[in-house]
């Protein structure tokens, strides 16, 4: 489903990945983890299509297409959905309107037609209860004032609202408690589908008690240093990132 | 609605055919020769068959323009006006379009991102249609006329008076020569004083004592909406506890050709009385290579004469190459209150300058303000404006908040603040924000399927969320539309 090869990408004119191979088949989720500065980030970034993120070599071949070669909102269309690490604050745009808008661009985008006011409510109100979401807080300014774990739990609604086949979570459990934690993976649980592929990228085995992967990556300068099953997660734990930090 | 539909009928058994001869034949005699001299005023106010004390007012006026000159305080910058190179009268002469499909496709392309009915884009486009298929456009007209002569009627029973200033003058002389001038004097300023000299015509609304005027004149105006000329004047009147809501204007682009542009409009609140006056401005703003455009000098000032009285602008600004603008209060009466919103938009090459004046006379005098200056492309966006308490306005009291948004790195934002305190009690405050849309703003919403346009849209329309807000209700999901449009382009 979605095939990484050789991918090399300079921010900044640093490069930062070096050569990351990785394939994510349909219905599985895999973990990325590794140390600070691995270049975790920069691969959820490199996916969505951020603009400074300067792909030098290698391919990303997504559902048989050149990922590389789409435009961030045409990803979005085709499925490739990012959870922020650090949720963009929109002052004065009412979250609810921000949701609708992206939810029927979408639609419209796969041909599929928009949801009606009530339809629309009605399906935000259903997601947003699994999320233990407040709907006051869906009439609050995106993001503006919002906690930390105010701002993932949204992440994870706009995942759940927007039906993505491909669900890239940065860090989503950092700065949380651990009922937050529980709460946010109890919503990615709720997604998992055998038709979609999450990659899912902490820092810490911790989020991985809730969201079982069925591979780990360990990310070391720029490439995938090792991978494994669920049990690769808990070994990081114990002897920590020591042999795969930079030389 | 059974008074609609009994208007409708009563228009269908009316001659059409009458009805827009009429209208032809005013189109024809409405002409001036080019220049500005005495004699030209003398023409307009003799077209307009005006009282004698009009005219002696038009040319003393006239005489007081010859002796001033052009302010070049404005941050605005344009090749010099020959005054004697434009028409001052003439009628709206726009060719006559067979269909639709001889209109540029790019206006087209407009009206429907806005969403507005076909009968009405044949209307606002000037589209006649031809002898055979002459039943079209008497329906389009039948629609308009019936809405309007119901709404006539309902105001004519709450007494209020609205009609075209042309009209005032010879039906309430007395109404128009008591208000006429008392806000924006004839020696006010260069333009002002132009435009009392060759004004042609303009709307006059004198609501009586205690009467809420039923509807929001708005909604007539939207259906008749016409080309209004280069001297517009326009007069409002809220005698004492009245109420009055205006807004003048028209979310589609009409493509005015018309490059010199100098109205006046005055309010006057009696005591207890309100006037809300809203303005959507999507003149042409000139090519992508800042050719053309219209220039849009305008004086607008409102008095509230009596205590307690309220007057609040509301402006939403997206067209015209060169703005020059300051809707003001003149905050005589105790206890009134004066309040400015507005949202000016500058793309392309665009130059706005514009704010507001609140000069507070009396006691208790209140005033508020809040500008959104949103800066694209090449273009230069100022907020002017002066707060002041004179020597008697005990307690007066003002808050501020401008704001402006940059989008791109060509464009300039600036802001220009007077404020004077003659009066030891007043509370002035003022907030002021420059920020910028952030390309992590932008990546977010790209993320979530939205176009960079669309994004745009989202984010400045979150920003000028507050004045929106005072639109009256039916031109909110217009005027949120003609903001993604006029920023068509300033990204990506």
């Amino acid at each position: 489903m979605l095939e990484i090869k050789n991918l090399h990408v300079n921010v900044e004119g640093r490069e930062i990945l070096r050569g990351l191979d990785l394939i994510l088949p349909q219905g599985e989720v895999h973990a990325i983890m590794g140390p600070n500065g691995s270049g975790k980030s920069t691969l959820a970034y490199v996916l969505a299509g951020k603009e400074e993120y300067e792909v030098t070599a290698g391919t990303v071949i997504w559902k048989g297409e050149d990922l590389l070669a789409m435009d961030p909102s045409d990803r979005a269309a085709s499925g490739v959905f990012l959870a922020f690490q650090y949720p963009m604050e929109i002052p004065g745009v009412a979250t609810m309107t921000f949701l609708r808008t992206a939810v029927n661009t979408v639609r419209k985008a796969r041909g599929e037609t928009e949801l009606s006011t009530p339809d629309f409510l009605r399906f935000v109100r259903e997601k947003a209860k699994l999320l233990k979401i407040d709907p006051e807080m869906l009439k609050r300014p995106l993001n503006v004032g919002f906690s930390g774990g105010e701002k993932k739990r949204n992440e994870i609604l706009q995942m759940a609202l927007l039906e993505p086949a491909l669900c890239v979570l940065d860090e989503t459990d950092s700065g949380l408690d651990i009922d937050a934690v529980r709460i946010v993976a109890e919503g990615v649980n709720a997604l998992r589908t055998p038709d979609r592929a999450m990659l899912v990228i902490t820092h810490y085995q911790r989020l991985l008690n809730y969201i079982v992967p069925d591979r780990v990556h360990v990310l070391s300068d720029g490439r995938v240093a090792r991978s494994g099953g669920p049990e690769l997660a808990l070994e990081l734990e114990e002897s920590g990132y020591a042999e795969f930090e930079a030389a | 609605m059974p008074a609609v539909q009994e208007t409708i009928e009563r228009v269908r058994r009316i001659d059409v055919d009458q009805y827009k001869y009429g209208f032809v034949t005013d189109i024809e005699s409405d002409k001036a020769p080019k220049g500005l001299s005495e004699d030209i005023v003398r023409f307009i106010s003799a077209k307009k068959t005006e009282p004698e004390w009009m005219l002696t007012w038009r040319l003393e006026a006239y005489r007081r323009w010859l002796t001033m000159r052009e302010p070049t305080w404005a941050r605005v910058d344009y090749p010099k006006i020959n005054y004697q190179d434009y028409y001052y009268y003439s009628a709206p002469k726009r060719k006559a379009l067979a269909s639709l499909d001889e209109v540029d496709p790019e206006i087209l392309a407009t009206y429907a991102k806005l969403g507005i009915p076909l009968r009405e884009q044949e209307a606002l486009a000037g589209v006649v249609r031809p002898e055979g298929e002459r039943r079209v456009a008497v329906d389009a007209v039948f629609d308009s006329v019936s809405v309007a002569t119901t709404f006539q009627a309902e105001l004519k029973k709450a007494g209020v008076i609205f009609m075209p200033i042309s009209e005032a003058l010879r039906q309430h002389p007395d109404l128009v020569k008591k208000y006429l001038g008392t806000v924006v004097p004839t020696s006010d300023n260069f333009f002002a004083t132009l435009n009392s000299a060759v004004f042609s015509d303009g709307s006059f609304v004198y609501v009586p004592p205690g009467v809420r005027c039923p509807m929001e004149l708005s909604t007539y105006f939207r259906i008749n909406e016409k080309n209004t000329g280069q001297f517009e004047r326009t007069l409002i009147i809220a005698d004492k506890g009245s109420y009055v809501s205006y807004l003048e204007g028209c979310t589609a682009p009409m493509r005015d050709e018309n490059q010199l542009h100098a109205a006046v409009v005055e309010l006057v609140a009696l005591d207890d009385a309100e006037i809300k006056y809203s303005t959507v401005q999507n003149w042409y703003p000139g090519d992508a290579a800042g050719k053309g455009g219209v220039y849009n000098f305008v004086t607008k000032r409102g008095d509230c004469r009596g205590p307690r009285s309220k007057i609040s602008w509301t402006q939403v600004e997206t067209g015209s190459a060169i703005t020059w603008k300051y809707p003001s209060c003149i905050l005589r009466g105790d206890g009134s209150r004066g309040e400015f919103y507005s949202i000016a938009i500058s793309n392309g090459h665009q130059q706005v300058d514009s704010g507001t004046k609140m000069v507070h006379l009396g006691r208790d005098t209140s005033s508020r303000i809040i500008s959104k200056g949103i800066a694209a492309g090449h273009s230069n966006n100022t907020y002017r404006g002066l707060v002041s308490a004179h020597r008697k306005a005990s307690n007066a009291r003002n808050f501020t908040n401008c704001d402006s948004l940059l989008i791109g790195d060509k464009c300039g934002a600036h802001t220009v603040p007077y404020i004077e305190a003659k009066n030891a009690s007043a509370t002035f405050e003022h907030e002021a924000t420059t920020s910028k849309i952030s390309d992590d703003q932008l990546f977010y919403c790209l993320q979530r399927g939205l176009s960079a346009e669309e994004a745009v849209a989202l984010i400045v329309n979150g920003f000028v969320r507050d004045v929106l807000q005072q639109l009256p209700m039916e031109f909110m999901a217009e005027t949120q539309k003609l903001i993604g449009i006029s920023l068509e382009g300033s990204v990506g």
